[in-house]
C-alpha cells in the first residue's frame, strides 16, 4: 500500500545510443512498494520507487545505507516479489556483494559457474570462459583456487561469472565496496572497458559516488528507510573518464548534495 | 621430529604406569603393569590379530551405514521444516538409549548376527555425523543459493553444485568424532552378543580375570581408533583440499 502524498519520480531514459543488447535489457519498475517483518514490527524498505532502465544503459544507485538498494536489486532479479507496485525487467544475473567464490573450484570453473547452473557440461563451460580470461587480465590463474587470487582478481572472476550467465541485465551489488582504494580505481576502470565491449543494462548499487558518476550515464539517489527516489542525475559526459574533469565533479558534487552530505 | 613429543609422553605414561604398580598401589588384578600387557600383546599376536579383523570390519561397515544415513537424514532436515521439527528430538533422543538396552533387543529381532552389531556401531556413529553435515549446510551463504536462483539452476542442480561439495568438509569432521565412538561402539556390541572379535575377547578375558589380556584387546583397539582418525584425516586432505583454505588471506 504506497503512502499517501509520497513523491515518486519516474525517470525518462537519456538520449544517448548505445550498442544494442542481445535479449532486450530493458528494467521497468512503477510504484514498488516492499517491506519485512522485524523484531521490531513492519520495516518498509521501498516506498514506492519508480525507475526506467533503458536497454544498455548503466544505471548507478546511491543511497545511505538501509536505503533498500539491495531489495532494489532482489527485486529487479526477481528473487523477491513487491507487495504493491509492478517491475517488469527482462532476465537479470546478480553479482553479489562479496564474490562469493565456490573455494573448491578453479577460477575458470567458477566463472563457468552460471553455465554448469543451466546444464553445460564441464568442458563446454570451460570452453565458454577461457576466451574471457586473457581478456580480463587473469591469463594464466584459470586453475588457480579462489584463495590463491587477489581481491580484485576475485572481484573480475564473480563479474564474468554473473557476465556468462548471458542474461540483458547485470545488477551488481557494491561490486568493489570490499577493496582497497588503489585496486577500486583499477577495477572501475576495468568495468567500464569491458562494458564497452559486452553491452549490457546495468544497474550497479554502489555507496560511492564518485565511482557512481565516473561508470553510470545516469545516477539514481535514493532516500533513507523508507527507500524512495529523491533525484535522478544524468552523465552526459564522454567516455573514457577522468576523475579529476571539472563536469564530473561538479556532477559528484551534486550528487553528494542529494544525498545531504555536506560539503 | 615430529613423533618425538607423542613418543615422550607415551614412555612417560607408561613409566609412571609402571612405577604405580610396582610399587604396591594397586593389585595387579585390578591394573596389570605395562610390560605383563605387553608380554599379552605378543604372545596372544594371532589371536589379537583375527579377532581384529572381525572388528575392524564391523566398525568400517558400520561407519558406512552411518555416513550413508547421516547424510540423507542431515539433508532430509535441512530441506524440510517437518523432518526437523519430527525427527531431530529423535535423534537426540536416541542418543541417550545405553546400548545395554538397545543391543539385547536387536539381537532379539535380527538373530545373532553380524546385523546387529553393524546397526548398534552406526547408532552410535552417525549421530555425531548429523551435526557436523547439519551444521556445514547451514552455514551455507544464501546469497549463493539466490546466485544460483538467477542463474536459472534447478534446485538439483545448485544442490550438485553448491550444498554437495560444501557439506564434505562436515562429513570429515564428523567422520573423525564417529571414528571413535564406533569403536567403543563395537565393544558393546560384541560384548551383547558375539563369537568373535576384540570385544568379545576382552569380554571373556575379564570374566576369567586374565586382565593382561583384556588390557592388550583395548591396547589393540586403540591403536585402531588411531589408525582409523589417521586414514579419514589423509582422506580429508586429499578429497576436500580447499577446507583449510578458506580463510586464507588473499595475496
Amino acid at each position: 500500500m504506497p503512502a499517501k502524498g509520497v513523491t515518486t519520480t519516474t525517470i525518462e531514459a537519456p538520449k544517448q545510443e548505445r550498442q544494442a543488447v542481445a535479449g532486450g535489457g530493458l528494467v521497468e519498475i512503477r510504484q514498488v512498494v516492499r517491506s519485512f517483518r522485524g523484531k521490531r514490527g513492519e520495516v518498509l524498505a521501498l516506498d514506492g520507487v519508480s525507475l526506467r532502465v533503458k536497454p544498455g544503459q548503466i544505471a548507478a544507485i546511491v543511497g545511505p545505507s538501509g536505503c533498500g538498494k539491495t531489495t532494489l536489486l532482489e527485486l529487479i532479479c526477481a528473487l523477491q516479489k513487491p507487495d504493491a507496485g509492478t517491475i517488469s525487467a527482462d532476465p537479470a544475473a546478480l553479482m553479489p556483494q562479496r564474490d562469493l567464490l565456490l573455494p573448491w573450484l578453479s577460477a575458470l570453473d567458477n566463472a563457468g559457474l552460471a553455465l554448469r547452473a543451466r546444464g553445460a557440461s564441464r568442458a563446454d563451460a570451460r570452453a565458454q570462459a577461457a576466451p574471457w580470461f586473457a581478456r580480463l587480465g587473469l591469463e594464466g590463474f584459470e586453475r588457480a583456487r579462489p584463495y590463491e587470487l587477489s581481491g580484485g582478481m576475485r572481484q573480475r572472476v564473480s563479474f564474468l561469472r554473473t557476465l556468462l550467465a548471458g542474461k540483458p541485465v547485470l545488477a551488481l551489488d557494491e561490486p568493489f565496496a570490499a577493496l582497497d582504494a588503489l585496486t577500486r580505481t583499477e577495477m572501475q576502470a576495468w568495468l567500464a572497458e569491458t562494458l564497452a565491449g559486452a553491452p549490457r543494462t546495468v544497474v550497479l548499487v554502489t555507496h560511492d559516488v564518485e565511482e557512481a558518476v565516473l561508470l553510470a550515464d545516469r545516477v539514481v539517489v535514493m532516500s533513507p528507510r523508507p527507500g524512495r527516489v529523491t533525484a535522478d542525475l544524468q552523465v552526459p559526459l564522454a567516455r573514457p573518464r577522468h576523475r579529476t574533469d571539472p563536469d564530473l565533479v561538479a556532477l559528484r558534487a551534486e550528487a553528494l548534495r542529494e544525498l545531504g552530505v555536506p560539503e | 621430529m615430529r613423533p618425538l613429543p607423542a613418543l615422550l609422553l607415551l614412555a612417560a605414561f607408561l613409566g609412571a604406569w609402571e612405577l604405580y604398580v610396582d610399587l604396591g598401589g594397586v593389585t595387579p588384578l585390578v591394573l596389570p603393569p605395562p610390560h605383563a600387557v605387553a608380554s599379552a600383546l605378543f604372545q596372544d599376536r594371532g589371536l589379537l590379530w583375527s579377532n581384529l579383523q572381525t572388528t575392524a570390519g564391523e566398525i568400517l561397515a558400520g561407519m558406512a551405514l552411518a555416513v550413508s544415513i547421516a547424510f540423507t537424514l542431515s539433508v532430509a532436515i535441512h530441506f524440510f521444516t517437518t523432518v526437523r521439527v519430527a525427527v531431530l528430538p529423535l535423534l537426540i533422543a536416541s542418543q541417550t538409549l545405553p546400548i545395554v538396552i538397545i543391543a539385547p533387543l536387536l539381537i532379539l529381532w535380527l538373530g545373532f548376527s553380524f546385523v546387529p552389531r553393524l546397526l548398534v556401531i552406526a547408532l552410535v556413529a552417525f549421530f555425531p555425523l548429523v551435526v557436523t553435515t547439519l551444521d556445514a549446510l547451514e552455514a551455507i551463504d544464501p546469497d549463493l543459493i539466490k546466485l544460483m536462483r538467477t542463474f536459472d539452476a534447478s534446485r538439483l542442480r545448485t544442490f550438485r553444485q553448491i550444498e554437495l561439495p560444501a557439506v564434505l568438509p562436515g562429513l570429515f569432521t564428523g567422520a573423525k568424532l564417529a571414528a571413535v565412538f564406533a569403536v567403543i561402539g563395537a565393544v558393546f556390541a560384541e560384548q551383547a552378543g558375539a563369537t568373535r572379535g576384540l570385544g568379545y575377547l576382552l569380554t571373556i578375558a575379564v570374566n576369567q580375570f586374565l586382565v593382561p589380556e583384556a588390557w592388550a584387546a583395548v591396547t589393540v583397539l586403540s591403536l585402531f581408533a588411531i589408525a582409523l582418525y589417521a586414514l579419514i584425516t589423509l582422506l580429508e586432505r586429499r578429497v576436500v583440499p580447499w577446507a583449510h583454505h578458506t580463510k586464507g588471506k588473499p595475496a
